[in-house]
């Protein structure tokens, strides 16, 4: 169960304001990575970000480029899912492989609000939030398994494992 | 006129065979994970023929690293170009290149292009390294860009192109497929760029999410190499997974010729092997009737100079709206529009004129053969007796590394494919994106202008 409270943001949150081009080249450990999280989109963030906090997003979340720090940033800050309407699909990915909570749910994603507790049950596949609950659809397979692995490199090292 | 036309089927290959006809998405992950055929929705193991990564190759190899391995699996298949941040700007950059030279060293990758031979895609491309039919994955999002030639380009996080160095094979998921058709000729001054941000505009920047976008009709026909390329280069701001445009002569004559140059510099050194490839030998052609989820016509005679307002690419307006906006910089580049094709426009509007006073002109070429090509024709004396800026071939400042990043409150007219805020590197400052003839005319004449109209 995931359970914090909710960072909301509109349609076509881009990978240039999650995480800045400028430092894509430079920003090593988890901690420098950390502090540039959603610096040009809400600059009071990670500051103030606590570990299991959610992200709330619109239409086509992580839009733009590949660069992974999108995903990690969120990751290093403790949030524990990201909800959107829609995701773009490398974020999608790179939230997944890194293992972090990307859900689908239109419905959630328009009924939160700002700054209010939201909790996420995977198992039972609801969100529940002030105005009620939600369910969102089953993840596929290919999904559950990098997550519950706890991330695409561990799925990887583990079959590497298995191989030899 | 545009419209939306579910039931459209495509005029394609001859299907032969009695099972369902499928697109060119399905056919190229099918080859790729060694099926007969494979559906919409279906997660397979795709072994890409090419895996690129650029700049982020040095933190890619330390997520590798944690796999315990010395090689990788396949160091041939890897392809690996210095583009992001070149000459590297800070200290930083430069010891990111070269740890990323080491490991090149260290793998015996020999498809690595140094500083200053030009950006992945665009090197990619002159290089045949892709062929029609082909899947390659990028750590870049711009990866849709080598449905130009026929070949299935998606663009992939670090940490999978760290999985592939190690395994070979990643998954995906295959694509619904959309169709969009172009009837007719562009009209003078209007170009493949538009016609990318006039879809995007219509559809908006997720109306091709998940999706392989197929190009079809006369008006894709006529597209010369340059142009296929800025058109499904552009697609990544579709939200497209791919990209697919029909292989023929033209792209067959341009990849031919350099698998021939190849084959001749290897029997050169004495090395005989295989006969030389041909980009027909791998080309994969949708099926006739195969299944889109969408159909979208244009004609190209209603299209015309379109541009894109800050601060999302899919904020689109006609150039006569906009034309006016005062700016401070202009930027011909990029793996969108940085291209031979490109820098001549930009040459042919500004020849025998000055940049507009407070109006900067940036020119990068996308390559260093580009570069060359642009001198021996006479682009760049051009351009910089204009009192333009050339850059070193690479992405410049299309993502607010370095090379001519605005200042905070100015306003750049810029040949790129994303103006987001913060894109060039302040939030305080505003993109507008538009074809290279476009923003040439912009730096003449100091202010959004169409180069129709510049006497």
């Amino acid at each position: 169960m995931i359970q914090g409270r909710a960072w909301k943001y509109g349609d076509n949150v881009n990978t240039d304001v999650l995480f800045p081009g400028k430092y894509t080249y430079t920003a090593k450990g988890r901690d420098e990575i950390a502090i540039h999280a959603l610096e040009d989109l809400d600059p009071a963030f990670a500051s103030n970000v606590r570990e299991g906090d959610v992200i709330v997003g619109g239409r086509n979340f992580g839009c733009g480029s590949s660069r992974e720090q999108a995903a990690t940033c969120l990751v290093y800050n403790g949030v524990g899912a990201v909800i959107a309407e829609s995701f773009a699909r490398i974020f999608y990915r790179n939230a997944i492989n890194n293992g972090l909570l990307a859900i689908v749910c239109p419905e959630a994603a328009q009924a939160i609000q700002g700054q209010e507790v939201v909790s996420v049950d995977l198992e039972r596949m609801e969100i529940e939030c002030e105005s009620g609950c939600f369910r969102f659809p089953a993840l596929s397979e290919t999904v559950q398994e990098i997550l519950e692995a706890g991330g695409l490199i561990e799925q990887v090292r583990r079959r590497l494992a298995s191989v030899k | 006129m545009d419209h939306r036309d579910s039931s459209q089927k495509s005029a394609g290959q001859m299907n032969t065979s009695n099972v369902e006809p499928m697109t060119f998405a399905q056919k190229a992950l099918a080859r790729a994970s060694g099926c007969d055929r494979v559906d919409v929705g279906e997660v397979v193991d795709v072994r890409p023929d090419l895996v690129l990564s650029h700049d982020n190759t040095a933190a890619i190899r330390e997520i590798w690293l944690q796999f315990g391995q010395e090689r990788v699996a396949a160091p041939e298949k890897l392809a690996i170009t210095l583009d992001h941040a070149v000459p590297a700007p800070t200290t930083r950059h430069a010891q990111n290149h070269a740890e990323i030279r080491e490991f090149v060293r260290e793998q015996g990758i020999s498809s690595f292009f140094e500083v200053g031979r030009g950006i992945c895609h665009q090197v990619l491309s002159e290089e045949a390294l892709v062929l029609p039919g082909q899947v390659i994955l990028g750590a870049d999002s711009h990866t849709p860009h080598f449905g130009w030639l026929g070949a299935f380009g998606a663009g992939i996080g670090r940490s999978e192109v760290a999985a592939l160095w190690a395994t070979g094979e990643l998954w995906l998921r295959v694509p619904e497929s959309v169709l969009i058709i172009l009837e007719g000729e562009l009209p003078k001054g209007v170009t493949a760029k538009d016609f990318a941000l006039r879809i995007i505009g219509d559809w908006g920047a997720d109306g091709g999410l998940y999706a392989s976008i197929e190009f079809s009709g006369s008006g894709i026909e006529a597209l010369s190499v340059d142009s296929r390329m800025a058109l499904a280069n552009m697609m990544a701001e579709f939200g497209a997974k791919s990209s697919y445009i029909r292989p023929d002569g033209r792209t067959r004559d341009y990849l031919d010729a350099v698998l021939e140059r190849r084959a001749a510099r290897s029997e050169a050194a004495g090395r005989l092997g295989s006969p030389p490839l041909r980009a027909a030998s791998t080309q994969l052609f949708p099926d006739e009737g195969a299944a889109y989820s969408a159909t979208y016509r244009y004609d190209a005679d209603e299209l015309e100079p379109t541009v894109s307002c800050p601060h999302t690419v899919d904020n689109v307006a006609p150039l006569s709206a906009v034309a006016g906006t005062v700016v401070q910089q202009a930027f011909i580049g990029t793996c969108t529009n940085g291209r031979l094709e490109d820098i001549a426009e930009a040459a042919e509007v500004v020849r025998g004129r000055q940049l507009a006073a407070g109006t900067r002109l940036l020119v990068i070429p996308a390559s260093s053969l580009v570069l060359q090509e642009s001198m021996e024709r006479g682009y760049i004396q051009a351009l910089v007796a204009a009192g333009a800026v050339i850059g070193t071939p690479g992405c410049g400042p299309c993502m607010g590394n370095h090379m001519g990043v605005p200042a905070t409150g100015e306003v750049t007219i810029s040949s790129a494919n994303r103006n987001f805020r913060g894109r060039m590197g302040t939030t305080d400052a505003e993109i507008y994106l538009a074809n290279p003839a476009v923003v040439a005319a912009s730096a003449v004449a100091g202010r959004i202008a169409d180069p129709r109209d510049l006497v």
